[in-house]
């Protein structure tokens, strides 16, 4: 299993724990403790439960008639969209959450960006009756107003961070901060595959549901489980981790990570870390960051709250080295072109993260009888307000 | 050279011993040199300086703040270690320099060793370095030049595990007082004394110093009674903040903590 994490927690040169001591127990007792809880099967049937009844799973695998004809393959969507609360990040959260119970942990906190996966723990958490903060920028606040307030209603307390550029690396911080005041009777979820180990495993597993189910819905609808191509966008890179976990070891799929590209890659407004990242250590792993020659981490730009991140999770770092994934990106402009033409031509409004994931479908070449799935993370009505917005460059 | 310093500073059984914290580049660029200097005038036993980071997890707002300035004031790692240098010319007592990681990296592990031990500095603190990686990688390097590594131990540490950490550390263990982020606080709880009291009473190879939430005489000395001395870092640089004249603040400040 060249993909797996090994026993030191680390994919290839990136990974690892990098916490300081106060965060070591919690870190440690999860490490010696996700397996056992994943793997129980009164776990399981509990996740797959939860994940069928509250989550609405399996997600359809939508085969895109229009679009497939447009660009003259044949393309699926992965409706990850049509989750419970309008993501991929409640697949971790449900997982998240009933892990917490078992360790015993009555409180839990996040971290947010687009606030899809500060919605999604809101969401566990009132479901479970658990107390439920959430940081968030503040920047990201005023961008993401409706998600703000569905957390709000769910009962949950949003928390500024004030600190950076306010965005999501800084609620990330202030998410650590919190968890080492507060470490024996809190769980924090983060919402990607970053972090320290074994956090980028875990959530990998519980977002691994996607491809599980892409196999099993492409061995119905096209007599055999594997696509020619999958495509996805990375933020920290956790719905990309779901659509590629079951194909990893499949060199003969071709694997497509979309970074965000904002202004253009080097425009000094991006978020494209496999371009602009060396190696380095943020929130507790070894990964590609995006930095200064002083080793300080760069602010990165994205017109979607959720790409906004300066850094991509280790397995990526390690997908990337090796070339199993080839990275690419899209700007600001393409994406909400992608996201408009999606609108257009199938019906649905995606939200902009996914739109980069669709906006590399026109820079790439497939066959006529090619099966391309792409993994369309969420929806778009948290976004709207930035489609209302935007205005196409030919109408200026 | 380097370790030697603090080898025998902590050698002879010392009590009472205080480290001061503070950031580089802060209040403003060039203050680095200038606020060490009034330390050892003043009576500090060991000088502490932050290497600033733009993302001090382990921080609170104070040290936060504090970080922040000095960045945008052009606090840079080459920058740093001239001022270390120029500092080792006047004075004599043990200094420490404590990050994160990552610009230590960037700067090139075996490089920053080097360069900081060439400028006299005696030992790091690199909170988010893990023991393992540690040992399998850097410690060989840290050996070479001569240099103290001083780890973390919290009051949610393991006794096995701070067994582990009294075999790797050098000079000294930094115990943190409480779990949380750097910040002046309260006093002691009765949890915090017990947690000195445990730790004094395994009769560890190597002292410790308790760090975080130390802010004035009480708790200094509270801390003396089990540790060999207390490190004091948001109280402090909360201080160089505040007062209009920064090398009496600092005597005044030193004092109030540790009478002569
Ligand atoms: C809809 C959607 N897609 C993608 C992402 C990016 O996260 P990841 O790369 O972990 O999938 C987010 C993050 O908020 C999101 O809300």
């Amino acid at each position: 299993m060249k993909f797996s994490v090994d026993n030191r927690g680390y994919y290839g040169d990136f990974g690892g724990a990098y916490v300081p001591e106060m965060l070591h127990p919690n870190v440690e007792e999860l490490r010696t403790r996700y397996l056992e809880i994943l793997n129980d099967e009164g776990f399981r049937e509990e996740f797959y439960g939860l994940l069928h009844d509250y989550v609405g799973r399996p997600t359809p695998l939508f085969f895109a008639s229009r679009l497939s004809d447009h660009y003259k393959t044949r393309i699926y969507l992965k409706r990850e969209d049509l989750c419970h609360t309008g993501a991929h990040k409640i697949n971790n959260t449900i997982g998240q959450i009933l892990l917490a119970r078992r360790l015993g942990k009555m409180k839990i906190i996040a971290e947010t960006g687009a606030g899809q996966h500060g919605v999604a723990t809101a969401t566990v958490c009132a479901l479970m009756g658990m107390e439920c903060t959430v940081y968030m920028g503040q920047l990201d606040m005023e961008r993401q107003r409706p998600n703000v307030e569905r957390m709000r209603i769910l009962g949950a307390t949003v928390v500024p961070a004030l600190s950076g550029n306010m965005t999501l690396k800084d609620a990330t911080n202030e998410a650590l901060r919190h968890w080492i005041n507060r470490p024996t009777d809190t769980h924090y979820i983060i919402g990607s595959v970053v972090g320290p180990h074994p956090y980028p495993d875990m959530v990998a597993r519980f977002q691994s549901v996607i491809s599980e189910e892409i196999q099993k819905q492409l061995m119905q609808k096209e007599g055999n489980p594997y696509p020619d191509t999958v495509i996805a966008c990375v933020g920290g890179g956790s719905n990309a981790a779901g659509a590629f976990y079951h194909f990893l070891e499949d060199e003969h799929v071709q694997l497509i990570g979309v970074e965000a590209a904002g202004k253009g890659v080097d425009s000094g407004h991006s978020a494209a870390t496999t371009v602009l990242g060396k190696p380095g250590v943020i929130h507790g792993s070894k990964t590609l960051l995006m930095q200064t020659a002083d080793g300080q981490v760069v602010e990165p730009y994205s017109i979607s709250a959720g790409l906004d991140y300066p850094g991509i999770g280790p397995l990526h770092a390690h997908l990337f080295q090796t070339g199993r994934v080839s990275f690419q990106h899209a700007t600001d402009d393409e994406a909400m072109e992608a996201g408009l033409e999606l609108s257009r031509m199938e019906g649905i409004i995606p939200a902009i993260e996914s739109a980069h994931a669709l906006a590399t479908l026109k820079k790439n070449q497939f066959d006529p009888d090619d099966v391309v799935v792409v993994s369309l993370s969420g929806r778009g009505d948290k976004d709207l307000e930035t489609y209302i917005g935007w205005k196409p460059k030919n109408d200026e | 050279m380097g370790a030697e310093r603090l080898t025998e500073l902590f050698g002879q059984n010392p009590s009472g011993l205080l480290s001061v914290f503070y950031t580089a580049g802060f209040p403003q660029l060039d203050d680095t040199v200038q606020i060490g200097r009034q330390l050892g005038a003043a009576g500090a036993d060991l000088i502490e300086i932050g290497i600033p980071f733009s993302d001090p997890i382990a921080d609170g707002p104070v040290i936060q703040d504090s970080n922040k300035v000095a960045l945008s004031n052009g606090m840079t790692v080459p920058k740093l270690l001239d001022q270390v240098r120029e500092l080792r010319n006047t004075v004599s007592i043990p200094v420490i320099l404590m990050g994160y990681l990552n610009p230590v990296l960037q700067y090139g592990f075996d490089r920053f060793c080097k360069d900081a031990s060439d400028a006299g500095v005696d030992g790091l603190i690199l909170p988010d370095l893990p023991l393992d990686e540690y040992e399998s990688q850097y410690r060989e390097t840290v050996d070479r030049y001569k240099l103290a590594l001083i780890f973390l131990v919290s009051p949610t540490t393991a006794e096995e595990r701070i067994r582990r950490i009294d075999g790797l550390t050098t000079g000294f263990i930094y115990a943190v007082a409480a779990n949380s982020t750097t910040g002046a606080r309260q006093a002691f709880s009765e949890e915090q004394v017990q947690y000195f009291q445990r730790l004094k009473n395994m009769k560890l190879k190597h002292p410790f110093l308790i760090g975080f939430g130390i802010s004035d005489h009480p708790s200094f000395t509270t801390a003396c009674q089990y540790g060999a001395g207390a490190i004091v870092g948001s109280a402090f640089i909360g201080m160089l903040k505040n007062s209009g004249d920064k090398l009496q603040g600092i005597e005044e400040f030193v004092k109030s903590l540790k009478p002569a």
